[in-house]
């Protein structure tokens, strides 16, 4: 296929403890690391390996969000991605109108597939890449732990609650990606400094001609509520006595 | 008034628990009145089980030879060709519903709520955002149709006995063929569902192998318990993946829950955070799963475990 559009978001990274703002206004993010959503750095490796074994020509990353989002994308070019665009939005878009710009971008570019993490692990909401299929008319696969392209079709494998379901769609399809899917690569110092002379593109959000979705009102913030540490038991004959003192056994 | 079209879950025979889990959801959205959505082929002993649940008021069954197998693409048309009339649609926060409700949505020209913890009022919700850290209370646009998914853990199923009315309806919806189910690797199991078990014994990466995994197994059958893992368990091949709690596995809620060589990683506390009681067994009596456990024991597994199972059997 001739290409491929993979999302990126820009999240708080995953190793950051996050806390809520004391005043209950938000998440504090001031100072806080900031990365790749994990899902889509596998979504982008998924994509990199397609075009690896000769079954994609182009990788295209795109980033919807402020101008800080360029790091991000900077970052996918460095993993191996041949292009990127960034959609000038200020800031994160709600899922739907997120999934209104790479409708648009998906058919700029005549994508034949569509690579995004199942969701985001900053709002995770696991909404756009349904709703893009959706509004393109296109399958969706979610949550795919395996990815097999058959000329028109794939075949991909998606980790349900019961186990694993497999399903054959036409393309272009939309593909979520899950944990298992893959691990993605390490950036070499290298590839970082020619990720420098690779295209990056800025497009207003205005230019789209995308209309935004109404998002839902934010009311507040509170962390939830904690567990209370409980008792420490000597031995299993603790342990069995506690559980029979709470009627469990 | 709030009308709530509730999309039962099913395998093809039979009703999904996560059903009576979304009506106790629907049930708290103030004057609703509520209707069971059943997509299927055949479908009337799935329709019939929905219509014994309570607060149901209508079963609607749409009975479409495409509806075999639950594809979002082929489901959620027909679904948004249902909505008509409805303030409220609501669907698991399963695999299955987080596939197709999404998709819904779309067509219909909202955003999702994912994940509904709590009702407030009936366009104000509670749900959990950064991995369970924070919780947001969120607004939907006044007047604008709520689709969400319902986290199933934070809802007690609700009772039975109800008898309400069982319409065949058609929709008209065009029906893609661009996706085609193919197959489905289950794991056959006689232990009681993962989501739905009052006792779940969970192992994690300290079990080391498949085969020491065993123990698990053995100490989960004489309690008559669900089996569980972490993800690092999942991910080193000891158990199939649709045995992973946490965040990005299965949210549960039994009464207790046996965690056993689990360091407590926060994407694992996040799923069992709404368990009744936690015991810890860990010989790392710093693990982080000692801060939530109700009940920790500290020590070897290989020796704790096969003790705990012969004074259980006994």
């Amino acid at each position: 296929m001739e290409r491929i559009l993979v999302g990126l978001k820009r999240v708080v990274d995953y190793n950051v403890r996050v806390r809520v703002r004391s005043d209950g206004s938000g998440v504090e993010t001031d100072g806080v690391k900031m990365s790749i959503n994990p899902f889509d750095e596998i979504a982008l490796e998924e994509a990199l390996r397609i075009k690896e074994r000769g079954e994609a020509n182009e990788v295209v990353v795109v980033s919807i969000g402020g101008t800080e989002s360029e790091q991000q994308l900077r970052t996918g070019l460095a993993m191996g991605a041949d292009r990127a665009i960034l959609v000038d939005a200020g800031g994160a878009v709600n899922p739907l109108t997120g999934a209104r710009i790479f409708l648009e971008l998906a058919n700029r570019e005549a994508a034949e597939l569509v690579i995004l993490g199942k969701q985001a692990i900053d709002d995770d909401n696991n909404q756009t890449g349904q709703m893009l299929a959706a509004l393109w008319g296109r399958p969706q696969a979610t949550f795919a732990s395996n990815i097999e392209l058959n000329g028109s079709t794939a075949k991909i494998t998606r980790e349900v609650d019961v186990g694993l379901e497999t399903i054959e769609v036409d393309l272009p399809a939309v593909v979520t990606v899950d944990l298992r899917l893959n691990e993605p690569r390490y950036v070499k110092l290298p590839d970082i400094m020619k990720a420098k002379k690779k295209p990056l593109d800025h497009i207003a959000i205005a230019d789209l001609g995308v209309e935004s979705a109404t998002s839902m009102s934010e009311l507040g913030f509170e962390p939830p509520e904690q567990r209370q540490k409980g008792i420490i038991v000597d031995d299993v004959a603790g342990l069995v006595a506690a559980l029979k003192e709470k009627g469990l056994m | 008034m709030s009308k709530v079209l509730v999309i039962a879950e099913h395998d093809g025979t039979t009703l999904n628990a996560s059903t009576a889990k979304c009506l106790a959801c629907a049930a708290q959205i103030p004057d609703a009145e509520i209707d069971v959505a059943v997509f299927a082929d055949g479908g009337a002993d799935i329709a019939d089980a929905a219509a014994q649940l309570e607060f149901v008021a209508r079963v609607l069954l749409v009975d479409n030879p495409a509806n075999q197998y639950p594809l979002a693409a082929v489901i959620a048309p027909q679904l948004a060709a249902l909505a008509d009339g409805y303030s409220h649609l609501l669907g698991p926060s399963t695999t299955f519903g987080k596939d197709l409700m999404p998709r819904a949505a779309a067509l219909l020209g909202v955003n999702q709520i994912s994940d509904v913890m709590a009702v407030l009022e009936s366009h104000k919700f509670k749900r959990s955002i950064y991995a369970g850290n924070v919780i947001v209370t969120i607004e939907a646009p006044a007047d604008s149709l709520v689709v969400a998914t319902v986290r199933t853990a934070s809802f007690q199923s609700v009772g039975v006995g109800n008898a309400a009315s069982v319409e065949t309806v058609s929709v008209d919806a065009e029906i893609p063929d661009h996706t085609r189910y193919i197959e489905l690797q289950a794991g056959k199991s006689d232990r009681p569902d993962l989501q739905t078990a009052a006792k779940v014994v969970s192992g994690g990466r300290a079990l080391g192998s498949s085969e020491n995994f065993d123990i698990i197994f053995k100490l989960a059958d004489t309690l008559g318990a669900g089996v569980g893992a972490s993800r690092a368990a999942v991910d080193a091949g000891y158990v199939p993946n649709e045995m992973q709690v946490g965040q990005t596995g299965k949210i549960i809620a039994p009464a207790l829950y046996i965690a056993i060589g689990i360091s407590g990683a926060i994407q694992h506390l996040t799923g069992i955070k709404d368990a009744g009681t936690i015991v810890a067994i860990n010989k790392d009596e710093d693990a982080p799963i000692f801060e939530v456990a109700d009940i920790g024991l500290v020590g070897d597994l290989f020796q704790i475990v096969p003790e705990l199972q012969e004074i259980i059997g006994s």
